[in-house]
């Protein structure tokens, strides 16, 4: 146990999360908040055979990892807001062409340079709607390093069994926080390996017709089935093609391939909801001050509770109407304009009773700020 | 194994217009591949987007069709993790030089094994001809209607500059000595570029009024001339083709082998 109990960054909890998960590639452009990670992988990945790519940008950096989980290892590249908006093309081509890789986004607040050593959730939007055309995301966060570790992990197990990129959304103050982290010892949380096909060579293979169960066994680029693979759209072998019955099926495929999936994909964490009049619904570092108020105001006998959301995308609208069902406010907890209110206002039954408590300064919200907005919502002064 | 035996034969006809240079590449290149007596299995082909980008569609190798300009990124990737791989990256002067100017170079810096070709028509076919990075001062192209100040820089130059260990130029009407550069760039370890220079009659000829294919063929014919020609130093204006640079030097994946076990070492 003492061996795997360690006091780290958060940046450093997505790293062993990263390692558990199997991931054997990495490559990346120095940015803050994100840089731990590259650094240290930069010194983990060579010492287990594993590659650390320094790339001349991100847009090189997320093109790289696709390039070398095709030939069949666990990827990643971490990043910040400007770098992830330079991402956004490739993030789409491994939407297209269904090659697994992990994004991680620790969020500073923007638009542009913005403010690089500050908090912000101001990326929510950007993961879901960021590179063009439709498509459907899988997009996690965490709060503490346990759950940074964990939601890595489970990061890496999405993105190989659904042969997609999958954004991780942290946050400055998650990111450089220092705290208790346990590794869990192998075998004690699930690590998916990727679907491989049993198809030999010489033999026709299909690498995009999806299997009844919706699942394309991948063959490792360089192997023994040659095929072509692309950012058009494309046929079952993976040949361009404008048909437009294949151009409407390879688009529902890769919509309802995450979309139907809302609920085995919800990740979420409750905590005193099943009497509670007032709800709270955050993710990230604002759910520690969500849940630092929610215990302190419990303490005192209110009934108030927090959800706090693990996975952002795809929306687990479905979750955040049950648990707001009985509430008589919701208040939603966030360090952006309100990018997850929108979600939920349209979720919940009466988006009347919804209301924003938010920080958009670089400044971490604290209870106090919640506190504010919860007072305001009941008509009483603060 | 005959070069037929390297394409895709059902997914020709291939896009390409007719008497574009690039059919002659592809020709060329087959030919390398075949007098090296690779299999199908050992070669990646991982291109961009463009004209020139299609090229990896129509061979039987492992290709990877990815997006404007970033080719080599992908291409770093995939030799990184197979490191026993044969890469072959075909661009266009556009999809390398302008919006994948970043990636070349530091390709080219780290020295990685990958060979990379420019088929530099001098102009955006697919788009239907508007002025490249390439196209040069003084032409004509659909956004350059009252003709060009953007001026070109020279690809052998810049490779050798940007660190490439393996530099070379050739053309469309020497498509014999281009199989024999492709075949010896591919051997080469570490970062090759060959530049091939190839016409495209349908925009950039007939924009500036260069004629047909045949004679934008012969215009390479009577401006080319071999590294270190006589006909050079009469004429400082024809443009040098050949082999400017073939060294060896540590190559970039060779390097992180042993790298690695510099890491194991201080585990």
């Amino acid at each position: 146990m003492s061996q795997n109990l360690k006091f780290v960054q958060g940046n450093e909890a997505c790293v062993e999360g990263a390692l558990y998960a199997g991931l054997d590639f990495f490559a990346g452009y120095p940015i803050t908040p994100s840089t731990e990670i590259a650094e240290h992988l930069a010194a983990r990945l060579p010492r287990i055979r594993g590659k650390y790519l320094q790339m001349e940008d991100e847009i090189a950096s997320i093109c790289a990892i696709i390039g070398a989980s095709l030939t069949g290892h666990k990827v990643m590249t971490a990043t910040s807001g400007p770098g992830f908006s330079l991402m956004q093309e490739g993030l789409g081509y491994s939407i297209m062409a269904q090659i697994p890789c992990v994004i991680v986004d620790v969020q500073r607040g923007g638009p542009s340079t913005g403010n690089p050593t500050h908090v912000s959730q101001g990326d929510v939007n950007q993961a879901r709607w960021g590179t063009h055309g439709d498509h459907a995301i899988v997009t996690y966060t965490a709060s503490n390093h346990q759950d940074v570790f964990e939601m890595t992990v489970e990061a890496f197990n999405t993105a190989e069994t659904y042969r997609t990129p999958v954004i991780l959304l942290l946050d400055e103050v998650v990111g450089h926080m220092r705290e208790r982290l346990i590794i869990p010892e192998n075998g004690e949380m699930p690590v998916v390996e990727r679907l491989r096909t049993s198809v030999k060579g010489g033999v026709d293979y299909h690498p995009y017709l999806p299997r009844e169960d919706g699942r394309l066994p991948m063959s490792d680029f360089g192997g023994e089935n040659r095929y072509n693979v692309t950012g058009l759209f494309h046929d079952m072998w993976g040949f361009p093609t404008d048909n437009p019955k294949t151009v409407h099926e390879l688009t529902r495929h890769l919509v309802d391939k995450i979309q139907n999936r809302v609920h085995s994909l919800a990740r979420f964490k409750e905590y005193y909801l099943d009497d509670a009049r007032v709800v709270l619904i955050s993710y990230g570092s604002a759910a520690r001050s969500s849940l630092h108020l929610v215990e302190e105001r419990r303490s005192r006998g209110e009934r108030i509770g927090l959800l706090e959301l693990q996975t952002l995308w795809p929306f687990p609208a479905g979750i955040v109407r049950e648990r707001c069902a009985q509430a008589q406010s919701v208040v939603v907890v966030e360090m952006n304009m309100g990018q997850i209110l929108r979600e939920v206002k349209v979720a919940v039954e009466d988006p009347e009773k919804v209301f924003l408590a938010n920080r958009i300064d670089g400044t971490l919200i604290s209870h106090r700020d919640i506190m504010d907005i919860i007072r305001i919502s009941q008509a009483k002064g603060v | 194994m005959a070069a037929r035996d390297y394409i895709r034969e059902r997914f020709f006809p291939h896009i390409w217009c007719q008497g574009c240079g690039h059919g002659i590449v592809l020709n060329s290149l087959l030919r390398a591949i075949e007098k090296l007596g690779l299999s199908k299995n050992e070669i990646v082909m991982a291109s961009g987007i463009g004209c020139s980008s299609r090229i990896s569609g129509y061979v039987d190798f492992h290709t990877l069709h990815t997006i404007h300009g970033r080719a080599l990124a992908f291409a770093t990737g995939v030799k990184m993790s197979r490191p026993e791989l044969n890469l072959i990256v075909p661009m266009g002067d556009g999809d390398a030089l302008a919006i994948g100017g970043n990636h070349f170079i530091h390709a080219a810096r780290r020295n990685i094994d990958i060979t990379a070709i420019i088929m530099n028509n001098r102009i955006y076919g697919m788009t239907g001809g508007q002025f490249s990075p390439l196209s040069g001062f003084g032409t004509i192209a659909t956004t350059a209607p009252y003709t060009n100040i953007d001026h070109d820089f020279d690809i052998v130059d810049l490779s050798m500059a940007s660190g490439a260990s393996f530099v070379a130029r050739t053309t469309t009407y020497h498509a014999q000595q281009m199989a024999d550069i492709f075949r010896q760039a591919i051997l080469h370890e570490g970062f090759s570029v060959v530049e091939v220079m190839s016409q495209c009659p349908t925009y950039f000829g007939r924009k500036n009024k260069l004629g047909g294919a045949v004679d934008m063929m012969e215009y390479f014919r009577d401006t080319t001339t071999p590294i270190g020609s006589k006909a050079k130093k009469k004429n400082p204006d024809l443009i040098e083709r050949g082999i400017f640079i073939q060294e060896d030097r540590p190559e970039y994946c060779s390097e992180y082998d042993q790298f690695i076990e510099r890491a194991m070492k201080g585990n």
